[in-house]
């Protein structure tokens, strides 16, 4: 491959502009941090500077589709999810602003400025993973995305459970990258190239055992971010140890990112899926539907039950993956887009109610017990969530379902559909139990609610925002499925 | 420009009802009993200046009386397309008829969170009338699970404990859990019909009257047309799949019940009569003997079942099973007589369960149970409502001069040439309810004084909800005229749809 002699234009420049950006980011919010500790400027900073990255992909939009580098492709495709991680890590942001406590004594007891920092770090990852094209732009991108996490996820160390979740998601997300790269290694061994389109076209020549074995452990270093079963096993513990704005950055950003960059590698590479491979992908499809949704049907904390439910969701956008034909991509870039919108939603209500910091999270049941009558536009906040979750008409969700269930159908992928729809009914079960709860009877403890000013401060706004597109994009799709048509890859193929 | 007007009239009034309640009680029930007078008197507007000679039929382009299109989702070939019959305007009558006593028999019953019941309850009616009015497959589906919601709330939030440790919420998320898991049957079939579509044409759509087009392999049409029928088998419901049926009635407050018995279940009639008979005829044709014989195992079924129970909203309930077996049978008989029969059952059944849920309302209001164990003797302790409810109990049984006679009547006369077994076994039916529907009335208002105590009399307000169904019902006993001509057209298309196939079948054998 000649034409990767690195002449580097304008622009090359433009195109990399929402990563630079980003990157300059975090500089100066170190820089100010060193300077002065400040927690509003700070997050003012951060917030400008998600907002002009956010901005730069107009830009980048024009000179798309280029080659930055061997490792990165700047394209519609790598755009569209650019824009779902930032405005996904701008929305944590502003929850993290709400979570951590205004400028007086209460709140979190600690330094606040480093989380934004590490949040600005994870979502410039976030950039390089869903622009790679390269196996070592994927390594890169991912261990950029997840490295900061660790520290996110036990950025409240003085309590047990926030600090147990570090380590153990840190113990765990290394394992899954040492699968990762021993995958990658023994792929290189036998097609003798790391760029997606190179591996494609070497193993639509000869695939061999060894090749398969690769991809095989690849997929299991890849699943483990994306929480699949059978690697699921952090992701309740995570989910109910991280702070409530970090689980929620977990949740969409982080697993958005991943997941873009398997479609991508399974669409350019299609002999991903040969052989033994695409039975193992189904088998971790239905395995993921189902024992997500079953798991979630126990819990009693509301994190752990978002924990299972996200497992299957992942578990539904896998049969997307796997249809790989027709409406697949377009599928998975509407459903992801849903699923994003959802969980901030659902994760920023918990954020909100568990605001300012004070100790445990509000993430148990019990604690929301009758909601409705005393924050009801709150609770028709989660309302809503719970509804998209569960894929009800009008809401955001159905459209995602809706989307992906047309991908199977079309791939005539039954087996899978059947899981999907068992797995929806079960799902129904526990998304209506969390529902009912918010309208019932009032009990007498409460330990603490959102306070009442909630819905003028920036993460109330954000979070009604969000409640109303999720609302809008259920009755108007349109836009986002002309987007996502757009940005689809089938341009890009070769 | 008016069919619109009708789904959202109801979404708009629910809104209204909703922030109505800063200003009081009293004014969401106005503005609740305004929206449904609205919707009500629209549909009549529509029934009278309508010309219902136009229905879609077999080869053509599908005749509506009312139609409206706008785009809605263009990238997959989407639109809200509401189109209007015969069919459909005597379904959106009955809506709209219930919808006002639905919200005049909740009037006392409801006196919490009064604004949120009127939203669900409006939200309900919306989605059906939506159910009623679309000829996009997906427009359909969409209205079809989203009236789920609101229901699910009323049963939930507004809804009485039962009687044996069975809670509202299990009942309302049984409910749930069953129509949405067949909805999605649906939705794959649905999904599965519109690639077929694409496949053989290149254009992708949702539109009644394109896939109606689509040529269809045997194989292929059945497996769809069963993904369709199941999901209106758990609505309908037929009986393998009627078991969240009772539990849901017996814990949802009376208007939950009035919509349930009265409208809900006439959205699974209505959807095998336009969606999956004209889609699937062949089929169909070839399903017509076993729907049948689940037919008549629900009239037989649920009759002995609801002479069992002790809960009287559970007893309406199986008498509803059994009362909906006789519409099944006339779906698959593919005669003409008996699809109008169906027609007419649908609605007389719609009118005289809705006042009998009213009926158990209003007792349980004055006696607090719903035991009839613990009732007996009430006829001496108050007037009028035992009287009453003897009429609407000879009514369920079919007495001659009531509509349930005509119903019943006409789909055993017009599916007894095609199906004379299913029909002698299905007419033992009408024995078996007269047996429930006498010893309801004897538990309850005859038989030893529980108590001397007499109850309060019925309203002006309670009284004019049943004495006005009463006087409908016998009208449409005495005079079926109108609502048959109505939906003959109809009726006759979906003959057509079905009679070719049989004779297809036969002469195949």
């Amino acid at each position: 491959m000649e034409h990767h002699a690195v002449d580097f234009t304008l622009q090359h420049l433009i195109a990399l502009l929402p990563l630079l950006v980003t990157s300059l980011t975090a500089v100066v919010v170190m820089l100010a941090i060193a300077a002065k500790r400040n927690h509003t400027v700070t997050f003012i900073l951060s917030v400008v500077g998600l907002n002009l990255a956010l901005l730069s992909l107009i830009p980048a939009l024009e000179v798309a589709p280029l080659e930055v580098t061997p490792l990165l492709l700047i394209d519609k495709f790598a755009c569209y999810y650019m824009a779902l991680v930032l405005a996904a890590s701008l929305a944590c942001i502003t929850l993290i602003h709400a979570y951590l406590g205004g400028e007086s004594g209460k709140g979190y007891p600690g330094n606040r400025e480093e989380l934004y920092l590490l949040v600005l770090l994870s979502a410039a990852g976030g950039l390089v993973l869903v622009s790679a094209q390269h196996l070592a732009g994927l390594f890169i991108g991912l261990e950029l995305l997840s490295v900061p996490t660790y520290g996110m996820i036990a950025y409240a160390f003085f309590n047990k459970r926030s600090l147990e979740a570090g380590i153990k998601y840190m113990v765990l997300s290394a394992a899954g990258s040492a699968f990762l790269l021993f995958g990658m290694a023994l792929l290189y061994a036998e097609s003798g190239n790391l760029a997606f389109a190179d591996i494609g076209v070497s193993l639509a020549r000869e695939s061999s055992q060894l090749v398969q074995i690769g991809i095989g452990m690849m997929l299991i270093g890849l699943a483990f971010k994306l929480s699949l079963v059978p690697f699921h096993l952090w992701t309740p513990d995570v989910y109910e140890g991280a702070p409530a704005p970090v689980a929620a950055f977990l949740a969409t950003a982080s697993k958005v990112a991943v997941f873009a960059v398997l479609l991508r590698l399974y669409q350019i590479s299609p002999a991903m899926s040969g052989g033994w491979l695409n039975e193992l992908l189904t088998l971790i499809a239905i395995a993921s539907i189902l024992v997500g949704n079953l798991l979630a049907l126990l819990q009693n904390n509301l994190k752990r039950l978002l924990g299972y439910s996200s497992i299957a969701h992942f578990g539904y956008l896998l049969v997307a993956l796997i249809a790989s034909k027709g409406l697949a991509v377009e599928a998975v870039g509407v459903y992801l887009a849903t699923y994003v919108l959802t969980s901030l939603g659902a994760f920023g209500v918990i954020t909100l109610m568990s605001t300012p910091y004070s100790g445990r999270d509000a993430d148990a049941l019990y604690e929301y017990r009758g909601l409705f009558w005393r924050r009801p536009y709150l609770t028709a906040v989660l309302t809503v969530m719970m509804l998209s979750l569960a894929g009800i008409p009008l809401t955001a969700g159905f459209i995602g379902k809706f989307y992906v269930i047309a991908a199977g159908v079309e791939a005539q992928l039954w087996w899978l559909l059947g899981a999907m729809v068992l797995g929806s009914a079960i799902g129904v079960f526990y998304y209506l139990r969390v529902m009912v709860t918010l309208f019932m009877r009032e009990p007498n403890l409460h330990r603490h609610d959102a306070p009442f000013d909630w819905g003028q401060r920036a993460g109330g706004i954000m979070l009604l925002v969000v409640a109303l597109l999720a609302f809008f994009l259920g009755v108007y799709p349109q836009p986002l499925l002309e987007l996502v048509q757009q940005a689809g890859l089938v341009a890009l193929a070769q | 420009m008016i069919l619109p007007w009708l789904i959202l009239i109801p979404f708009i009034g629910g809104l209204l009802c909703w922030q109505g309640e800063r200003f009081g009680h009293v004014l969401p029930r106005w503005i609740a009993l305004i929206t449904m007078g609205l919707l009500f008197g629209l549909s009549l507007w529509l029934w009278v200046s309508g010309d219902f000679t136009l229905a879609p039929a077999p080869g053509g382009e599908p005749r509506w009386a009312h139609e409206f299109v706008i785009d809605w989702i263009p990238r997959l070939g989407i639109t809200i397309h509401l189109a209007m019959d015969g069919l459909s305007v005597l379904m959106v009558v009955l809506t709209g008829l219930l919808g006002v006593l639905s919200v005049l028999c909740s009037w006392n019953e409801i006196q919490n969170r009064v604004g949120f019941f009127h939203l669900n309850l409006m939200w309900i009616l919306g989605g059906v009338v939506g159910v009623f009015l679309a000829v996009d497959l997906f427009l359909f589906f969409f209205f079809w699970e989203m009236m789920l919601v609101p229901m699910y709330f009323l049963i939930a939030l507004w809804g009485h404990s039962g009687s044996d440790g069975r809670t509202r919420i299990t009942a309302a998320t049984k409910f749930f859990i069953f129509t949405q898991v067949s909805g999605l049957i649906m939705l794959v079939s649905i999904l599965a019909l519109v690639f077929v579509h694409f496949n053989q044409t290149g254009v992708l759509t949702f539109n009644y009257a394109d896939l109606l087009k689509t040529e269809l392999a045997p194989a292929t049409e059945y497996l769809l047309m069963l993904g369709f029928f199941v999901a209106f088998a758990v609505k309908f419901p037929v009986v393998p799949v009627h078991s969240w049926l009772p539990d849901a009635h017996a814990q949802a407050p009376t208007a939950g019940s009035v919509d349930l018995a009265g409208i809900l279940l006439k959205t699974a009639a209505y959807g095998l009569l336009r969606f999956a008979l004209p889609l699937f005829p062949n089929a169909s044709a070839e399903f017509a003997p076993i729907a049948q014989w689940l037919g008549v195992f629900a009239i037989l079924y649920g009759a002995l079942l609801s002479f069992a129970q002790t809960d009287i909203k559970r007893l309406v309930a199986y008498s509803s099973v059994s009362h909906m077996g006789f519409v099944l049978i006339a779906i698959y008989s593919g005669s003409q007589i008996a699809l109008q029969g169906a027609v007419v059952q649908m609605v007389a059944h719609g009118l005289s369960a809705a006042a009998l849920f009213i009926l158990c309302g209003q007792l349980y209001e004055r006696v607090h149970t719903r035991d009839l164990r613990q009732m007996g003797g009430i006829w001496a302790r108050m007037p009028w409502l035992p009287a009453i409810s003897l009429f609407f109990a000879a009514a369920a049984l079919g007495l001659p001069g009531t509509g349930n006679f005509v119903g019943e009547f006409l789909i055993l006369l017009g599916s007894f040439p095609s199906a004379p077994w299913v029909v002698v076994l299905a007419a033992t039916g009408l024995v078996l309810g007269s047996v429930y529907a006498l010893a309801m009335i004897h538990r309850a208002y005859f038989g030893p004084v529980q108590q001397d105590a007499p109850l309060p009399g019925l309203k002006p307000r309670e009284l004019a909800m049943v004495l006005g169904l009463g006087v409908l019902l016998i009208l449409l006993g005495v005079y079926p005229q109108p609502v048959l001509d109505t939906s003959a057209a109809s009726m006759h298309g979906v003959q057509q749809w079905m009679a070719g196939a049989l004779d297809q079948l036969a002469s195949g054998r």
